[in-house]
């Protein structure tokens, strides 16, 4: 056990390297640069400012004193185009925003995806069933850019409950409708995958064998079933709840909540090299921490699978 | 009152395709502490049969027919009740001792709940009774290995598992579904030997299905002979091997390998097991029968008394033209 995680972290870190390279490579052949704008400046200014930074430097350079800077003292750099802010800043401001409405996302997703996918199983072939199905492929079907107005119309416009955008550090009247815009899509594929693996299950001989031994349905449910029928979902949620927790563009930009991907497409169309490096690096460790932490609980609840 | 008593059991499947009628009329009775084979190919319905009497059928199933054990019509019973009679009265084991017990969870967990849900126990008590039966059915250092996975047991030992599960609250009778089939053969005489040793130790009925009539021979009193669904024959074991009178049964009989024979070709019946999706008129085995006549693909034969040795079949050829 400790052995593979030992080694799962070893892989990790040349895996991160890799991802830096072939992201700061990417970021630089992509045509412009951050000074580059709609009126240009005199050669001269721009010269002094790109070696103020360190642009006129080979891309391998450049690229390694990002790095040695990024390994010695965790400084991601100054952003380019947010000229009093460095990206630990911008990190610093944005991530917790969306950590926070990511998280509860995540809670809801799983709280509802998990039993609307057991009840359907459970009930298959009922209007229940159905009900539950119609309901997740709803909700799959409508994409988070079309939920999210038409949540701001309806509880903001219409009905007046919610304020329609601001994030007023986080207090639940701002978090109701991010939360729900981004959790739908999750959900519904939780609830899918639950339900589909919860078939499988309920046809296995060792319920039937279960059955046979004159147990109540509910403890069939949750001693039997349960277990084997999250192993898929499991799966599911490691990368699920990375995407969950950094942030959806849609989300920032709808309801004006300030996270992190209203940052990383900025810097993105900016060419803000370092906000966009230092975002790809949270992201990318933060896949692969939770690719690993699934692996771990897929581990436990199987006892087939030892590292 | 007899022990078991099964009449007209019918089973029949909804499926896409239509209706499917696995089990036709299938009756028969059990008496305490007798074993009875039920014998026939796959398909024949067999483990349907048994399935059926303790309400384990698939979603699309029916039943219909009666079932009475000690006097009390069990078939089709709301679970809440069956599960008074599942484990405590009748057990089962089933074919695959591979998939037949939950992976996920440890024998001592799945072998515990049985007593502490039916009878109240301690889940440490419960524990103990397991690890003692485990010892009555020959597991090794079953103390240890209580605390394993199945997947951390062979395939013999896993089915040895099975059965001490199913003896926990010494049920009268023990349903066994092909216990051996997914075994070794040297592994499958030592369950076969297993079983006899507990039935007679726990002195209860057991319902041995099997398509192997090595196993039948030397393991049960009666034997019931299915072909599609329906029962042919049906009589004392020992009697019947030496005067089995049903097409099918001697077929089947002829079609046991013998070690005294050097024959180069196994012997077979000749055709294929029936279409189950058409209704059946007349006797399911007419098709492949050679001595079938215009009668037998017209109607169904009824179960007829033979002799006095409870020797019944089901067939319109007189039992002279079988000899």
């Amino acid at each position: 056990m400790i052995n593979y995680i030992v080694k799962r972290i070893g892989i990790a870190i040349p895996t991160l390297l890799v991802l830096i390279a072939v992201s700061f490579y990417l970021m630089h052949a992509a045509p412009g640069g951050p000074f580059t704008s709609e009126r240009p400046l005199p050669p001269q200014v721009l010269a002094n400012i790109e070696a103020k930074y360190g642009l006129d430097q080979p891309i391998w350079r450049q690229m390694f004193s990002y790095l040695w800077g990024v390994l010695t003292e965790f400084d991601f750099g100054p952003s380019y185009k947010y000229h009093d802010r460095s990206v630990n800043e911008i990190i610093a401001q944005g991530f917790p925003i969306t950590l926070k409405y990511g998280f509860w996302s995540f809670i809801v997703a799983v709280g509802v995806g998990i039993p609307l996918g057991a009840i359907a199983a459970i009930r298959k072939n009922t209007w229940i069933d159905y009900l539950a199905v119609g309901v997740s492929i709803g909700a799959q079907v409508l994409p988070n850019f079309v939920m999210a107005p038409l949540l701001i119309i309806v509880f903001t416009l219409w009905l007046d409950w919610l304020p329609g955008g601001g994030w007023n550090g986080g207090s639940w009247q701002y978090l109701i409708m991010p939360v729900i815009a981004l959790s739908t899509s999750y959900m519904a594929s939780i609830a899918r995958i639950t339900r589909s693996s919860m078939l499988e299950v309920l046809n296995t001989n060792y319920i039937r064998t279960a059955k046979s031994k004159g147990l109540p349905t509910k403890i069939i449910f949750f001693r039997h079933v349960l277990k084997p029928s999250l192993l898929p979902v499991i799966s599911y949620l490691g990368p699920a709840f990375v995407g969950l927790i950094t942030g959806s563009v849609i989300i920032d930009m709808y309801f004006s909540t300030g996270g992190m991907g209203y940052f990383f497409v900025n810097s993105a169309f900016n060419r803000d090299y370092s906000v966009m490096m230092g975002i790809t690096i949270v992201v990318g460790g933060l896949t692969i921490l939770f690719s690993l932490i699934a692996d771990l609980l897929y581990a436990w609840v199987d006892p087939k699978i030892r590292y | 009152m007899s022990f078991l008593e099964v009449n007209n059991l019918k089973v029949e499947f909804d499926t896409a395709d239509g209706i499917v009628s696995a089990v036709n009329n299938v009756s028969f009775s059990l008496d305490e502490g007798k074993i009875l084979a039920i014998v026939g190919e796959s398909g024949s319905g067999k483990s349907q049969t048994v399935f059926a009497m303790n309400g384990l059928l698939d979603h699309n199933g029916r039943a219909s027919g009666s079932v009475k054990f000690k006097g009390k019509e069990i078939l089709n019973l709301p679970s809440r009740e069956l599960n008074l009679i599942r484990a405590q009265k009748i057990a089962m084991i089933f074919q695959d001792p591979m998939t037949s017990l939950n992976p996920y969870v440890r024998v001592s967990e799945q072998m515990a709940e049985v007593l502490v849900h039916h009878q109240g126990v301690s889940k440490s008590n419960a524990i103990q009774q397991s690890i003692n039966m485990l010892d009555a059915v020959k597991i090794p250092d079953a103390k240890n290995r209580i605390r394993m996975y199945p997947h951390e047991f062979s395939g013999g030992m896993r089915q040895r598992v099975m059965i001490a599960m199913s003896l926990l609250c010494h049920p009268k009778l023990l349903i066994a579904d092909e216990p051996t089939t997914a075994l070794d053969v040297t592994v499958q005489a030592q369950i076969m030997q297993l079983l006899a040793d507990i039935q007679k130790e726990f002195g209860m009925s057991i319902i041995l299905i099997t398509h192997d009539l090595g196993v039948v021979a030397g393991n049960s009193d009666e034997m019931l002979v299915m072909y599609g669904g329906e029962v042919m024959e049906i009589g004392k074991t020992e009697h019947l091997y030496s005067n089995a009178t049903h097409p099918y049964t001697q077929g089947l009989m002829s079609a046991v390998p013998r070690l005294d024979d050097s024959a180069d070709r196994l012997v077979t019946i000749p055709g294929n097991p029936p279409n189950m999706m058409l209704t059946p008129v007349g006797c399911p085995f007419s098709p492949r029968c050679k001595y079938a006549n215009t009668t037998c693909s017209l109607q169904t034969p009824i179960l007829t008394k033979v002799n006095n040795n409870d020797h019944y079949r089901a067939c319109h050829v007189a039992i002279e033209d079988t000899l």
